[in-house]
């Protein structure tokens, strides 16, 4: 999956408008945004830097610190807040004794929330790389974290 | 191949596969059914074919809306009509190859409804289940009956006829049959589609641009997505009929990233059209040049405003600016740009398809049509679904969402989103359509309807709706930056106990300023979700402010927890669970709560209310 900074950006012309796929491009390859990818998407694009973190931190898809191996979007529109997202929330902070927004020490788990996820009928829910998971309760939270470590455990074994 | 040729085809192909010999298994795999399990219940069937060694297609489709059954499960076998089953199980999968398509027992017990001519003795029509009767399918007319993924499917439906026609006719004329569809964008603000595109034709530039709004934004709505995923082509065809009739040269889908499903339909569907010929140079052979690319939104609520959309796909912070001009003078690069909706666009496709006069059957006398709507929240049924202009709120909540989760009251039902607002059990007759809810204080917006029961606090819906405000604000204007941030340091303080009189005021003072000096809709509707709950909920406000009391106990600061002696069983259930070791008790003893401890994280009422109810929040005043 991880392609070069240098492969990456041969597929683009470097116009300005290219940025935010450029950036998105990087992310999704490397799974943040590096400052030395900043500082090259810059001399490829010609956009100072300084622009370039404007743009970049304006958009709540960008980071520049890199993820867990099991990324946790935990969705607060709101079908997920009237089903009790807060609750669920709090738990799973409780659980990786992370915050919003933080990357666990081992950097095996990190934690955001997204307006969003579009599975709203199935309230609560969160998604975990790319899988949704949906009707969650606290009780639910404990059992898929179980089940997470006991696969990640199976494989290192 | 002509088009002619093109729909006999694909008409045959797809009846080959539906009233063929060999049974045919669809399952709904759009993301809800992905999430219920849709991908282990297609595996569930391969694998038991294979062990029975019997023959059958499994494809996976999009979805009906019927979320709440997830994952959905359709199978067609010759000689009788496409039978839905719900909520399937591996289990389940199971027995239906074996008793279904082998044994010919279609196991009505667990069926939900028929389709098709002929009938199943004991099982409804589908479309006869209260569920779906008061629901008139256009838009979602393909959903969950063909592989997104096929575009000879979406043919087979009539699919492209549309635009076909269109090539037919004059740009002109086109444009005359959405003028006399009454067609009104569904991205939100109503405006009349074709008005908006004559501004576009009447700017004459060379240079021009089309831009499908598929940003989706309103956290609980998921229409387009769901269209998106079932049904990519009505909403494709839908643009370059657009394009065609407004002269426009290049197409642009703004979607969300949090749609990775979608995307990746969208990305499969354009590459089909290509080889087909429905998109590129010459199109249909009528000489007409069309291509659209997909652009990817980074998670911004403000870039689904059109102007900020607009400076994202320009590559640069997404910040709404002054209209006029407006983009369909200068749009896209400085050039005249057209921008509508997802369902707006498959609106376009279903009118060309079906004719003017067919959409019009449908609505009422300002608002033609029908509409999707999520429905979700504090309902039985949630879903996606889909009706008439004019219907009322109380039959989309009692007779399609089938009234309130666990026998609850109704209190409110959500609906435009943040812009939207909460409208309550005396409005419920209010009709959906964009002028009557514009008159009971929220708007029509994009389509979701979140429902909310007696559990649900009006001032933390406010809350909720201002912090989301508040964090996507793009900065620009002072009352819309500063001002959400005033409101919602108030609705804090109300909220945990610290309200003082007047606070109420000084809402209602910030929110007129908010609206009045705020430059885009979000700032400007921003104050909506806080006016409507003022307006039917104040006596919820005056008791957070008054007595510190959470009528709805959901407040954490206002209320405790604490165990009901009478109902207690010391199972030990909730001792052994409580995060901080907050509940003391022994076995078979009535427990106790520590409220200096207990954090309020609410493991031990969800472990407790499924057996024996013991544990319950109280007011803490
Ligand atoms: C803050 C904000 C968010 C919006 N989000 C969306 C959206 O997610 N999807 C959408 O189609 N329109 C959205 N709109 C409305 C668009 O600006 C625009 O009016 C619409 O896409 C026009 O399409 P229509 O005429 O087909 O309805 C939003 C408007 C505002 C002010
Ligand atoms: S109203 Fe708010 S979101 Fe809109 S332009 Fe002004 S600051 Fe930005
Ligand atoms: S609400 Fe949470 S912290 Fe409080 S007693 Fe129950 S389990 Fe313990
Ligand atoms: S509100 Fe949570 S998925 Fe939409
Ligand atoms: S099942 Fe498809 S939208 Fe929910």
């Amino acid at each position: 999956m991880s392609k070069s900074l240098n492969e990456i950006l041969s597929t683009f012309n470097g116009n300005k408008s290219e940025l935010i796929p450029i950036l998105q491009d990087i992310q999704s390859s490397i799974g943040y945004l590096p400052e030395d990818a900043i500082i090259e998407v810059s001399k490829f694009t010609q956009v100072p830097e300084s622009e370039i973190y404007g743009v970049a931190t304006f958009y709540t898809q960008f980071r520049f610190l890199p993820v867990g191996k099991k990324h946790i979007m935990v969705c607060k529109g709101t079908a997920c807040h009237v089903k009790g997202a807060p609750q669920i929330i709090e738990g799973i902070e409780r659980h990786l004794d992370i915050k919003e927004g933080e990357v666990t020490f081992d950097l095996e788990y990190s934690l955001e929330s997204v307006g969003c996820l579009g599975c709203c009928a199935l309230a609560p829910c969160a998604m975990i790389n790319e899988e949704v998971e949906s009707n969650l309760t606290l009780k639910d939270v404990k059992k898929i974290f179980s089940r997470m470590k006991n696969n990640s455990n199976d494989k290192e074994s | 191949m002509n088009f002619n040729e093109l729909f006999k085809e694909s008409v045959e192909e797809y009846d080959s596969l539906i009233s063929g010999v060999i049974p045919v298994i669809l399952v709904g795999s759009a993301t809800c059914g992905k999430s219920a399990g849709a991908q282990e219940i297609s595996a569930a069937f391969k694998a038991e074919l294979e062990e029975q060694n019997v023959m059958a297609e499994v494809i996976e489709v999009g979805c009906i809306g019927l979320c709440y059954l997830e994952p959905i499960v359709t199978i067609i076998k010759e000689g009788m009509p496409a039978i839905f089953y719900g909520d399937v199980t591996s289990k389940q999968a199971k027995q239906l190859v074996n008793d279904y398509i082998i044994d010919n027992n279609p196991m009505i017990e667990s069926a939900l409804g028929t389709f098709g001519d002929k009938q199943v003795e004991g099982i409804p029509n589908l479309f006869d289940i209260p569920v779906m009767k008061p629901q008139i399918r256009r838009i979602l007319r393909n959903c969950g009956f063909i592989d997104p993924d096929n575009i000879k499917h979406y043919i087979a439906m009539d699919g492209y006829k549309g635009l076909n026609n269109a090539l037919d006719l004059k740009p002109g004329e086109v444009m005359e049959k959405i003028k006399l569809s009454g067609l009104r964008g569904r991205g939100g603000a109503g405006f009349p589609t074709w008005m908006k595109w004559q501004f576009f034709v009447d700017s004459k530039e060379d240079e021009n641009y089309l831009i499908c709004n598929a940003d989706e934004g309103d956290p609980g709505a998921f229409m387009n997505r769901s269209l998106l995923e079932s049904d990519p082509h009505s909403v494709l065809e839908g643009i370059v009929i657009a394009a065609y009739a407004i002269g426009a040269k290049e197409g642009y889908i703004y979607c969300r990233a949090e749609y990775p499903l979608a995307l990746e339909r969208l990305k499969h569907a354009i590459s089909e059209m290509k080889k087909l010929g429905f998109l590129g140079e010459n199109i249909l052979g009528s000489g007409f040049n069309f291509d659209i690319k997909i652009k990817e939104g980074a998670g911004a609520f403000v870039c689904g405003e059109e102007t900020a959309l607009i400076a994202s796909i320009e590559g640069k912070r997404g910040m709404p600016r002054t209209r006029p001009p407006f983009p369909t003078t200068s749009g896209l690069w400085g050039k005249p740009t057209v921008i509508n909706n997802v369902e707006t666009m498959a609106s376009v496709s279903l009118i060309m398809q079906a004719g003017h006069d067919a959409f019009v059957e449908h609505g009422t006398q300002d608002s033609k049509g029908t509409k999707t709507f999520s429905l979700v929240g504090n309902v039985k049924n949630t879903g996606l679904i889909e009706v008439p202009l004019g219907t009322t709120l109380k039959q989309v909540i009692n007779e399609i969402g089938g009234g309130i989760i666990n026998d609850g009251m109704f209190k409110a039902v959500q609906i435009g989103g943040p812009s939207g607002g909460c409208i309550p059990e005396s409005y419920l007759d209010t009709k959906i359509d964009y002028d009557s809810l514009t008159m009971a204080g929220a708007i029509m917006g994009s389509g979701g309807l979140v429902v909310m029961d007696q559990n649900s606090c009006m001032v933390d819906v406010a809350h909720y709706f201002l912090e989301f405000i508040q964090n996507e604000s793009c900065g620009k204007c002072v009352p819309c930056r500063l001002g959400t941030k005033q409101m919602l340091d108030i609705l804090t303080d109300i909220t945990t106990g610290k309200g003082k009189a007047g606070d109420i005021e000084l809402l209602l003072e910030l929110a007129g300023g908010v609206k009045d000096g705020s430059l885009c809709g979000l700032g400007q509707t921003s104050p909506n979700p806080i006016l409507t709950t003022i307006k039917y909920f104040k006596d919820e406000y005056n008791a957070h402010i008054n007595e510190k009391r959470c009528p709805a106990l959901l407040c954490n600061e206002l209320i405790n927890y604490q165990v009901i002696d009478e109902k207690c069983k010391g199972c030990m259930l909730c001792f052994r669970s409580c995060p901080v070791g907050a509940i003391s008790g022994s076995k078979k003893e009535v427990h106790s709560i520590n409220i200096d401890k207990c954090i309020k994280c609410g493991t031990c009422i969800e472990l407790c209310s499924g057996m024996y109810n013991a544990i319950e929040r109280v007011h803490k005043y």
